[in-house]
C-alpha cells in the first residue's frame, strides 16, 4: 500500500504577515500567519507551506520570528522557504521551529549544501525545490533559478536524480509554464520526474480545480499537492479537496 | 500536575517537542530540556525524542549520560520515547553498519528499504493510520484507526508481540508503538499530529505509569 496523499496549502509571507496577489494583481495583506495557519490545520491540510517573499535581508529575519510563533500554536509539519542560501539559514529556520526547509537556487549555486546539510541533521529536513520550464524545440524541462528569473542549462530529470542522491528528502516541482495559470498540473513532467527519483514529489504550478489535484496523484503520481491560490481565495476549502480525491480513489487523510 | 524532562543529547528535534507540551500543559506543571541525571532523577515524566541514525543516538547518550545509571531512572517513572527515542530502546539496530542499543525492549531495528517492496518510497514520510493493538492509557479519547504523522526509514521489530502497542500498515505491518511496564515509546511524531498527537501528549502527562 502506499502512503496517503499530501494536500499542503502554501503562503506567501513578507514581514510577518500572509499576503496574496499575483504579478497582475496588487500584494494585499491575507491576515496573520498564525491564524492562516491554524485555520489550514482545523481544515485538514496536512502540512503548511511557508513561502518568504520579503526581498531585503534585514527583513528576512521576520521570517524567522514568524516560524517561531507559528511552531507555537500550530502541531503539523512545516515547511519553508524562500532565499534560503547557506547551512546556517537551514538551521536558523529549523531551530525556529520548521519542520523542513525548502532549498532552490542555492543548491544550483552550491549541490554540496544538499550533502552538507542532510549528513548533519537528516534527509527528512531537506526538500529541494525545482523551478522548471519546457523547451520547445525539444519538450525536455530546463531549471530555473532565482524565482524563476535566470535561467540554466540544467536537465530537470538529470537534476531531480541528483538532488535525491545528494541526500534530498522531497523535491518540490514546480511547473512554471503552469504556475498561477489554473490550467492544472503539468502530468508528463510529473511522470517523469516521480519515475526519476525513489523520495516523495510534491506536485506545484497550475491547480485549478479539485479534478486537478486527483490527476497530479492519479496520472502524474505525486506524493503531495501544494496549491495556493484554490485555498486562500476560498474557491475549495482543503475538506471538499480531501472529499473530492476521496470519492476518485485516493488515500487521503481525513 | 507534572514535570516533564525532555533529554537533550545534542541531536534531537527536541524544540517541537516542547512547544507540544507547552500547549497541553497545566499551569503547575513544568517542562525542562536538559541531559543531565539529576534533573531526570528529579522529574515526573520523561520524553526522549530524537532524529538521526541509532549508532549516533547511542554514542550521544554514552557521551551524556552514564548508560547504566540513565537505564535505572527510566524504569522507574512515565516514559515516552518518540521516533529514535523509540528504536533505541530496542536490542540492536541494522542502521549504518550496525549498533548495539539500550536492550530495554527485547527486539530489532531494521531497514524498510531492506524488508519492504522495493518500489516504496523511504523515507516513510507523512499520515499513517496507528491501529491500537493494545489497551492503554496513552490512547485516551484517540479513535482506533486515527493518523499520526510519520518521518522514518528504519522500523522496529520487538521479539515479544506482547510489547506491541499499536501497528501500521506501510506494505507490510509494523509496530508503530511499543509498551512495556512505564514505557511507551511511538515511531510517529506526536507533536506533528494535530490534534491527536497533542491528545497523546495530555495522556502521557496524565499517565501515572501503570497500565
Amino acid at each position: 500500500m502506499s502512503l496517503y496523499k499530501r494536500i499542503i496549502p502554501c503562503l506567501d509571507v513578507a514581514n510577518g504577515r500572509v499576503v496574496k496577489g499575483t504579478k497582475f494583481i496588487n500584494i494585499v495583506d491575507a491576515g496573520d500567519p498564525v491564524e492562516v495557519a491554524k485555520r489550514y490545520d482545523q481544515e485538514g491540510a496536512d502540512e503548511i507551506a511557508f513561502l518568504d517573499i520579503t526581498a531585503t535581508h534585514e527583513a528576512r529575519k521576520t521570517i524567522i520570528e514568524t516560524v517561531e510563533k507559528v511552531a507555537c500554536e500550530v502541531f503539523i509539519p512545516l515547511t519553508v522557504g524562500g532565499g534560503v542560501s547557506n547551512y546556517s539559514d537551514v538551521l536558523n529556520l529549523l531551530s525556529a521551529g520548521a519542520d523542513k526547509v525548502a532549498i532552490n537556487s542555492a543548491a544550483v549555486a552550491n549541490p554540496n549544501l544538499i550533502n552538507q546539510v542532510t549528513d548533519k541533521i537528516g534527509r527528512q529536513c531537506i526538500v529541494a525545490a525545482i523551478d522548471v520550464k519546457q523547451n520547445k524545440n525539444n519538450s525536455n524541462w530546463t531549471v530555473y533559478t532565482h524565482g524563476g528569473r535566470n535561467s540554466t542549462e540544467i536537465d530537470a530529470f538529470q537534476w531531480a536524480k541528483e538532488l535525491c542522491d545528494r541526500g534530498a528528502g522531497e523535491i518540490l516541482l514546480t511547473s512554471m509554464d503552469r504556475d498561477g495559470t489554473k490550467k492544472g498540473f503539468d502530468l508528463d513532467l510529473l511522470n517523469l520526474i516521480s519515475s526519476a527519483v525513489s523520495i516523495p514529489v510534491i506536485a506545484s504550478g497550475g491547480a485549478g480545480t479539485l479534478e486537478h489535484l486527483r490527476d497530479a496523484v492519479v496520472v502524474g503520481k505525486a506524493d503531495a499537492v501544494l496549491a495556493a491560490s484554490i485555498f486562500h481565495y476560498s474557491i475549495y476549502s482543503i475538506q471538499e479537496a480531501k472529499e473530492y480525491m476521496r470519492k476518485h480513489g485516493v488515500l487521503v487523510r481525513i | 500536575m507534572a514535570d516533564i524532562a525532555i533529554i537533550d543529547y545534542g541531536m534531537g528535534n527536541v524544540h517541537s517537542v516542547c512547544k507540544a507540551l507547552n500547549k497541553v500543559l497545566d499551569k503547575n506543571s513544568t517542562v525542562k530540556i536538559t541531559n543531565s541525571l539529576n534533573d531526570l532523577s528529579d522529574c515526573s515524566h520523561i520524553v526522549f525524542p530524537g532524529q538521526g541514525a541509532a549508532s549516533e543516538c547511542m554514542i550521544n547518550i554514552d557521551k551524556n549520560l552514564d548508560i547504566v545509571e540513565f537505564k535505572k531512572i527510566i524504569s522507574q517513572k512515565p516514559f515516552l520515547g518518540i521516533c529514535m527515542g523509540l528504536q533505541v530502546l530496542m536490542t540492536h539496530s541494522e542502521e549504518n553498519e550496525g549498533s548495539n542499543c539500550l536492550n530495554i525492549l527485547d527486539g530489532k531495528v531494521l531497514s524498510i528499504k531492506r524488508k519492504m517492496n522495493s518500489n516504496l518510497k523511504v523515507p516513510h514520510m507523512g499520515w499513517n493510520k496507528v491501529k491500537q493493538e493494545s489497551k492503554h492509557p496513552l490512547w485516551g479519547n484517540i479513535p482506533n484507526g486515527a493518523f499520526f504523522y510519520f518521518v522514518h526509514s528504519y522500523f522496529v521489530k520487538p521479539l515479544d508481540k506482547s510489547n506491541v502497542l499499536s501497528t501500521t500498515n506501510y506494505d507490510l505491518d509494523f509496530a508503530s508503538a511499543l509498551y512495556k511496564d512505564n514505557i511507551a515509546a511511538v515511531q510517529f511524531h506526536p507533536e506533528k499530529s494535530s490534534k491527536m498527537g497533542l491528545r497523546l501528549l495530555e495522556n502521557f502527562i496524565n499517565w501515572n505509569g501503570e497500565i
